[in-house]
């Protein structure tokens, strides 16, 4: 009989960790290739499809670009968060939330106010609407002991609701003659693309801006360090004296505060109006779990992983039409993904043996 | 599975991340036999015994019970085997209660209402080694002396032939040591093995046949204890001579520093578990706490670092009230601590060595600018602890989890006893250190006082408080019994008090 035997691996290089990342993308690929095959499409054919679609011609690189936005953003705050091993899947939700703060702004002081001050405006609004719907659940956790995966769950749905709610009631607009949704966004509040493109230039700045900014924070600062603590051993943390309660809530402020950002990116860059919560966020808060999670937690490295993963969306947009495989695939691939690298973590932390008994 | 008669591990060699913990180990145990490991923190005992309960494989070599070779894939093979291990840092679930921890345990535990028949038996066991334990009570309620206890019922029970003991006796009453080693004369009477690890010289020698000293994962010396001295045993586990002696120099006390008022502190039971205490504090003094673990000294000592809520009465330092402050704010007054549970409070296990070197001061001036971290000035500082604690590691840019225990310990010390605070609480500090280390920990306690500090020291071990103390305060049940300075003739009538007998109305 053959016996499996597991140590803890103490070396941990970077080197193997970045293998242990790319073995685990190309064992992920190999079971996306089987799936292919059973639905009757040349996994080669269909892989290269997608990597083509996404990252192979210029339409495909500006469409990649722009669903990098949210991810990247999204991405970043989420690493905070799962550093202090606070498990935010509720970024959906904050993005949602995000949105609707900046409409709001938008349409009530967007006409009065010139494009250097609404802009800003709007962005923050969405901060603070995302931070809003972070923060809720961090209070829950620290103060009253809620399960925060529960919880950040919960939020996703309560958020779409309370906007789907706003969209066929109260803020339905005269513009969209009847059907769900807002008015337009005045011109001022509309952000700037790059010609012939969907990219929002100023939000794609911001998102790097952000990631780098983050990084920063925490292998540099003592909130950085702080958090990287309380994940580590909260026990430790008490011992430390560190504030739970400020140090959760920031920390969900950050991470909900990055999600409300790319909600504004997506309503003032993409549609210039509230619509539907399917369409305003195509499940970017939940795609850059995995963004967060290839990134191995770094803020900085999110930036390149968020621009992976929208590639793979862009490419499965492309093979949904040129292969007419159902939409449902490329989640199918995101999910296989995330499992793998789930896995590969596994085998980075412990060795495995094989041995006859 | 047959009786044990030998048990034999022949070239055991295993090696973490490079460096050996163990290499070419030869043992051999027979029936009827006590056998002590004697060897510094990082020696490899621990890394040993884990190969032998099925914990570790080994690299290489070989195990043989009664002369067949054997595997020990795991700890459930390897309590079929007969072997038994009561660890040095408990291997309970700490929600759940006593009876729930020995059931999981239990080799004849039934599948449906497990606890019925268990209790019984456990009831038996706690009466007849006085282990005084509730059954029903959660094990996170419960001091580590009594966790130990449960460890050694969950042995004893399922029946093993060879039992290894991790420092046991570190959390033991002095009456309960004696109570143990009667338990380990019974045993061996009946032909049972004991393995026995220690770095405590004395009870090696009272407790045990034969000794095999360990160095750097190395047998260095293998001998029977009438044929060896305390002595000369150090000598083999350190390669070096150790002074028994202290010399503690009387100073004169100075200002008063801590004030503590009548205060009562709320136990994880939700009982008092620190009920109206007083005591004062003061410059150039080491005031010792004597007392059997789970008497109120974990919650009086995170009580006074502000871990713990405080229900009445007023601590102050220097005068100022720091009752119920945040355990930061009261750091920042000068109080360092070193916990009693350390690996669980004290360090952040996938954190780097250097940013466990200040976890409790990194926002101090020196180590942070703003909201910035002065990493260089942390790194000098984390090299500056390991070379004075001498911990060894290869680098301080690995992660904690990788040092031993013992390692971690020096290190969480080295931090706290640095920073020069004004008072230093100090919980075991010296609990599964090896000799060299103790001695230099005392040393630095001693330099503290000279040099104006106060030191408040939680300890078990007599010897230690009779050391190093100006005054004795003995705590039980939460109250304190006396407090005595060193030279009264009431010390005497220590033991009595620690167990709740005696009481001197003096205070």
């Amino acid at each position: 009989m053959i016996k499996i035997k597991t140590t803890d691996r103490y070396n941990i290089t970077p080197l193997r960790s970045f293998m242990t990342n790319i073995l685990s993308l190309a064992a992920a690929l190999v079971v996306i290739s089987i799936l292919f095959l059973i639905s009757g499409v040349n996994p080669i054919f269909a892989i290269s499809e997608i990597f083509s679609g996404s990252f192979g011609s210029f339409y495909g690189i500006k469409e990649t670009l722009t669903k990098a936005i949210p991810l990247i953003l999204i991405g970043a705050g989420l690493t905070l968060a799962f550093r202090a091993k606070f498990w935010n899947i509720g970024a959906e939700g904050q993005l949602l939330m995000g949105a609707i703060f900046a409409t709001w702004t938008g349409l009530n002081f967007g006409e009065s106010l010139p494009p250097y001050i609404i802009v800003p405006l709007i962005f923050l609004a969405g901060f603070t609407g995302g931070a809003f719907w972070g923060i809720i659940p961090a209070i829950l956790k620290i103060k009253f002991s809620i399960n925060e995966v529960i919880s950040t769950l919960m939020l996703n749905y309560i958020c779409a609701e309370i906007l789907t709610m706003l969209i066929v009631g109260p803020w339905k607009g005269k513009e969209r003659f009847g059907f769900p949704g807002t008015n337009n966004l005045p011109d001022s509040a509309i952000l700037g693309i790059i010609p012939g493109s969907r990219i929002h230039y100023a939000t794609l700045i911001l998102s790097i801006l952000c990631a780098i900014v983050l990084c920063v924070v925490v292998y540099k600062t003592r909130f950085g360090y702080e958090t990287r603590v309380v994940g580590e051993n909260p026990h430790a943390g008490k011992y430390a004296g560190i504030n739970f309660l400020k140090t959760s809530i920031i920390i969900m402020a950050v991470s909900g505060g990055f999600a409300g950002l790319a909600g504004v990116g997506e309503i003032a860059g993409i549609h210039h109006y509230l619509g539907y919560p399917a369409s305003v966020s195509s499940g970017y808060g939940f795609t850059a779990i995995i963004v967060a999670w290839l990134a191995k937690l770094n803020p900085l490295y999110a930036v390149i992983s968020g621009i992976f993963f929208a590639g793979i969306l862009v490419g499965g947009d492309a093979i949904q039409i040129s292969l007419g495989l159902p939409a449902a695939t490329v989640q199918i691939v995101n999910g296989t993904l995330l499992i793998f690298l789930i896995m590969g973590d596994y085998f980075l932390k412990n060795k495995i043996r094989f041995e006859m008994q | 599975m047959k009786k044990i008669q030998t048990l034999e591990m022949k070239k055991i060699s295993k090696s973490f991340h490079g460096i050996f913990a163990n290499k070419d180990i030869d043992l051999k145990v027979e029936s009827g036999e006590i056998v002590g490991l004697l060897g510094e923190n990082g020696a490899g005992k621990t890394t040993l015994m884990n190969i032998l309960y099925g914990l570790y494989q080994p690299d290489s070599g070989q195990i043989r019970i009664n002369n067949q070779d054997i595997r020990i894939n795991n700890p459930v093979e390897s309590i079929n085997f007969g072997i038994g291990m009561v660890h040095q840092h408990f291997m309970l679930i700490q929600n759940h209660s006593v009876i729930e921890n020995i059931a999981l345990g239990y080799k004849e535990t039934p599948f449906f209402f497990p606890k019925i028949k268990i209790r019984e038996k456990v009831e038996q066991f706690s009466e007849k080694f006085n282990f005084n334990i509730d059954p029903d009570k959660k094990v996170w309620q419960l001091s580590a002396g009594e966790q130990q206890r449960v460890e050694i019922i969950k042995a004893l029970l399922n029946g093993a032939d060879l039992l290894i003991f991790d420092e046991p006796t570190s959390v033991l009453t002095p009456e309960e040591i004696k109570e143990l080693i009667s338990i380990f004369r019974q045993m061996k009477a009946s032909g049972h093995i004991i393995i026995f690890i220690s770095h405590k010289l004395d009870e090696i020698m009272d407790i045990c046949d034969r000794v095999v000293v360990l160095q750097k994962g190395k047998i260095v010396g293998s001998t029977d204890t009438k044929d060896t001295d305390k002595k000369s045993l150090a000598r083999i586990m350190v390669g070096r001579d150790i002074s028994f002696n202290i010399d503690k120099k009387k100073i004169a006390r100075g200002r008063k520093i801590l004030s503590v008022d009548s205060i009562s502190v709320m136990g994880d039971k939700g009982l008092d578990a620190v009920k109206n205490i007083s005591f004062e504090l003061f410059e150039n003094e080491i005031f010792g706490v004597a007392g059997v673990s789970g008497n109120g000294q974990r919650e009086l000592a995170e009580a006074i670092t502000g871990i713990r809520p405080i229900y009445s009465g007023k601590i102050k330092i220097n005068g100022s009230d720091i009752t119920n402050k945040s355990p930061r704010d009261i750091y920042d007054t000068g109080i360092s601590h070193v916990p009693e549970e350390r690996i669980k409070f004290g360090i952040a296990p996938g954190l780097f060595l250097y940013d466990n070197a200040v976890l409790k001061q990194h926002h101090l001036k020196k180590f942070s600018r703003r909201w910035f971290l002065k990493y260089s000035k942390i790194k000098n500082h984390t090299e500056d602890i390991i070379k004075d604690f001498n911990v060894s590691t290869h680098s301080i840019n690995s992660q904690i989890r990788n040092l031993s225990g013992g390692n971690i310990q020096k290190l969480i010390l080295g931090r706290e006893i640095s920073e020069q605070p004004q008072l230093l609480v100090a919980s075991h500090p010296t609990y599964g250190l090896d000799v060299g280390a103790t001695q230099f920990l005392r040393r630095h306690l001693l330099s503290l006082r000279k040099q104006g500090s106060a030191v408040l020291l939680f300890s078990e071990d007599l010897e230690e408080i009779f050391e190093l103390c100006d005054r004795i305060a003995v705590i039980f049940d939460g109250e304190f019994m006396a407090i005595l300075d060193s030279d009264d003739k009431n010390l005497s009538e220590i033991g009595p008090m620690m167990a709740g007998s005696k009481r001197l109305k003096k205070q």
